[in-house]
């Protein structure tokens, strides 16, 4: 445990001394954020009725999204372990006393909340601070920010599973850019990051509810504005913790798998 | 005018050169150029999702919020292919190739254009063109040549718009390597809003858009001329106004070099 | 013939301290300090001169190097190269020197290294009879026959470093400086490049300067040194002067880093 904690520290420790990425990460996040609500409300004005959340919703879910950009995005890779793979520096990584996929999942896990920790405090100031409806609104109760935390915490534990599987699958890929890019714009597609869930279609959502994607940002982000009935967050948080465990047993059987092959082919 | 002879020469032997270098690795490239089709394909995902649920926005029916998308688009993928020099150049700058450049007797731009030549975008223009078609199709505009020509036009101009951003986010490295992350709303945030007619942004960003980087000049008032919203033929020619946003760019990349080569980054 | 008088030239710099607690801090306020890279540094050199410019990392070899051949301009001093400013007159000053990076490649990475000099021979706008006479004697004194057809990646650290050097004399520079050029090579390599160099000077004059950490170089190739520290020129002499008759070269090197006590931390 104390070994990666370590890891967590130096990634932290290092994320705090640039502070001008901080600050260019923020005002993009920021502005960004404020040109999706745009586009939102461009659609709202014309015609209220089909919009399938309430306006002020789809606010807070964009504010959020940004906010917490570096947890769930797709677009974070962690070069190093690529490269890794590619170069075969991943030899020493295998003669070190801890397990790779540990090592890895806790560096990217750290790598994701340090960039966020950074990052989200000031835009959620802002939002807060906007004007109804532009502003992050509070959560709908004290229980949906309980589960809301909760939904967070595992929605990032998924997605870190998920790229571990990618990692994962790179070992057996000669071009491991091509197949990050299709994956990375399958998740981002499913996610619900390029445009929320319910704004899909209904039977195709209720569809992509099911697959591990809507695990990864969809749920947190929707239950904090108590658009989801409680059998519903019940449902949606059990569907994480699922999610979560087959990713992670898949995930290490592979790299366990990769491992034995690596060792064979002497890196 | 042998040099200009020269330098365009030289420009087609550095893109040769660097269609050779990649096709040393196939696979990697096809499987680029498809990650760059999907890419794009998202955001094509997204507004077709969104207009199953409504049917215009600001006015605008699906057809030519399509038409809008996929000439932005394919003038920021051809942008990109032949500029994509400045957008890499921040790791120049970094790992100091920067100086072998300076010390070739030819000018920076000529050979940072040259360096990287992004076939692989080809992945881009591919999906903006099959959009464009359907567009063209599907939207009932009448082709006359003024038409035609404004298309023409357009792509001139967002081919020069996209070249000095680029060309400002390249110059940006000379003085701040970290903070580069900002600039991106300017680049793939211009691509990615650029989806939509700017006027649906109301009127504070189509001022910003107009007078301070020229982007609705390439794309919202010409778009109103090209879906017969508006007769005015001055429409037509804004596109090629938005030309002259290459001289700030330029003035304010040639203060970049003269600050590098005198603090040494 | 080459004159540097009274230059000097500071950077500045942002400390980044380790530590979680100093991290923390530098969010709000940031420290900088000033590195006088070079201060008040002056010499000349002549025309078919070899010189060895030795100092230990940070002493300012670089920027000197980067202030002759343009890259950087001097905070104050005069340089003059040939008669030419060289950070004033760039362009026609790099077309006249030959400049081999160490640790950087100018060399196109995927495409056999005569491609690479093809390309050089536009940039340079070399004329082809002076470019086929340069590229034969290469050829012949490198011994670059079999390495011309393959890709730089595929070469060995001595065979790209020939190559590197092949490169940078397409043009017949008239001045040729060599920032470790033996850095990481075989025994066998580095006599080569040295015994090439050699044969450089005496069949073309071409003045030569120097800058490395392998005293042997410099034993092998220049009868002049100077020694930079610190900023600071702080011996300028010939070879035999500095030695002394006996030790050898190594250990007459490390006897001056201690008696200027500029050895590094």
């Amino acid at each position: 445990m104390q070994k990666y904690f370590a890891f967590f520290r130096l990634r932290f420790t290092l994320g705090l001394q640039y502070r001008a990425a901080a600050a260019a990460g923020i005002s993009t996040q920021f502005a960004w954020g404020f040109m999706q609500i745009m586009i939102y409300k461009a659609f709202y004005d014309a015609e209220p009725g089909a919009f399938p959340m309430t306006f002020s919703a789809t606010v807070s879910y964009i504010w959020l999204q940004q906010a917490f950009f570096a947890l769930f995005t797709a677009w974070i890779v962690e070069n190093e372990i690529l490269d890794s793979v590619v170069n075969g520096n991943i030899a020493y990584e295998l003669c070190r006393p801890i397990r790779i996929y540990n090592i890895w999942f806790s560096r990217s896990l750290a790598n994701r909340i340090s960039r966020a920790f950074l990052r989200c405090l000031p835009i959620l100031l802002v939002a807060v601070f906007l004007p109804y409806p532009y502003g992050l609104s509070a959560p709908a109760s004290a229980f949906h920010f309980v589960v809301f935390i909760l939904a967070l915490g595992l929605g990032l534990l998924v997605t870190v599973a998920f790229c571990m599987l990618i990692y994962a699958l790179t070992f057996f890929t000669i071009s491991p850019q091509g197949l990050m890019v299709i994956f990375t714009s399958m998740v981002e597609f499913f996610a619900g990051a390029v445009i929320p869930l319910p704004f899909f279609p209904e039977k195709i959502q209720r569809i992509m509810e099911l697959l591990p994607f809507a695990s990864m940002q969809n749920a947190a982000l929707r239950i904090y504005s108590g658009s989801m009935s409680s059998p519903e967050m019940k449902r949606t948080v059990l569907l994480q913790v699922i999610w979560l465990f087959i990713l992670t047993f898949c995930g290490s059987a592979l790299c366990r798998y990769a491992e034995k092959k690596v060792t064979i082919q002497g890196g | 005018m042998n040099t200009l002879k020269s330098c365009v020469r030289l420009y087609f032997h550095y893109v040769s050169i660097n269609i050779r270098s990649i096709m040393q690795y196939k696979t990697s490239f096809f499987l680029s150029v498809l990650g760059q089709f999907l890419v794009s394909f998202n955001v094509f995902g997204g507004i077709y999702f969104m207009f199953l649920r409504f049917h215009s926005v600001k006015g605008f029916t699906y057809n030519e919020v399509l038409l809008c998308f996929s000439i932005i688009l394919l003038e920021f993928s051809l942008a990109e292919m032949t500029a994509r020099g400045f957008d890499t150049f921040s790791g120049m700058v970094r790992t100091g190739s920067f100086d072998t450049i300076l010390i070739r007797p030819q000018h920076e731009i000529l050979q940072i254009i040259g360096s990287k030549f992004e076939l692989t975008r080809i992945g881009r223009m591919l999906q903006a063109i099959v959009m464009f078609c359907y567009a063209v199709f599907h939207c009932n505009i009448e082709w006359q040549p003024a038409r035609i020509a404004t298309v023409f036009f357009m792509m001139a101009g967002g081919m020069a718009v996209f070249t000095g951003i680029f060309m400002i986010y390249a110059a940006f490295s000379f003085f701040t390597l970290d903070g580069l992350e900002f600039m991106n709303i300017f680049t793939n945030g211009a691509r990615e809003f650029g989806k939509y007619p700017i006027g649906i942004y109301g009127k504070k960003m189509l001022f910003f858009t107009t007078f301070i980087i020229p982007y609705a000049l390439i794309q919202y008032y010409p778009l109103l001329y090209l879906i017969g919203r508006t007769d005015n033929a001055v429409n037509i020619f804004l596109p090629l106004c938005a030309v002259f946003f290459l001289i700030p760019c330029y003035m304010f990349w040639r203060f970049g070099v003269r600050h590098y080569r005198s603090s040494g980054s | 013939m080459i004159t540097m008088e009274n230059v000097c030239k500071s950077y500045r710099v942002a400390k980044r301290n380790a530590g979680f607690k100093e991290a923390c801090k530098a969010l709000f306020h940031r420290e900088y300090e000033v590195i006088h890279a070079l201060s008040d540094v002056s010499f000349t050199i002549n025309d078919g001169e070899m010189v060895g410019y030795i100092g230990p990392n940070g002493a300012g070899k670089s920027s000197t190097i980067k202030i002759l051949s343009g890259i950087l301009t001097p905070d104050s001093g005069t340089v003059f190269v040939d008669g030419r400013i060289p950070s004033k007159d760039r362009i026609r000053h790099v077309s006249q020197i030959g400049v081999v990076f160490g640790q950087r490649s100018q060399l196109w990475w995927d495409v056999p290294v005569i491609d690479s000099f093809e390309l050089l021979k536009d940039i340079y706008s070399i004329p082809n009879h002076q470019y086929k006479k340069n590229v034969e004697e290469l050829t012949q004194l490198l011994d670059l026959q079999e390495l011309l057809r393959s890709p730089a990646r595929q070469l060995s650290l001595g065979q790209r470093m020939r190559c590197e050097i092949a490169a940078s004399l397409l043009h017949s520079p008239k001045l040729l400086f060599l920032d470790e050029p033996t850095i990481g090579l075989d025994a066998v390599s580095k006599i080569a490049v040295r015994e090439f160099i050699k044969k450089q000077n005496e069949l073309h004059g071409t003045t030569v300067i120097l800058t490395t950490h392998d005293m042997q170089d410099i034993e092998a190739l220049s009868r002049r040194i100077i020694l930079v520290g610190k900023g600071k020129i702080l011996l300028d002499g010939g070879l035999e002067e500095i030695r002394k008759g006996g030790s050898n070269i190594d250990e007459t090197i490390a006897e001056l880093y201690r008696s200027f006590e500029i050895q590094e931390g």
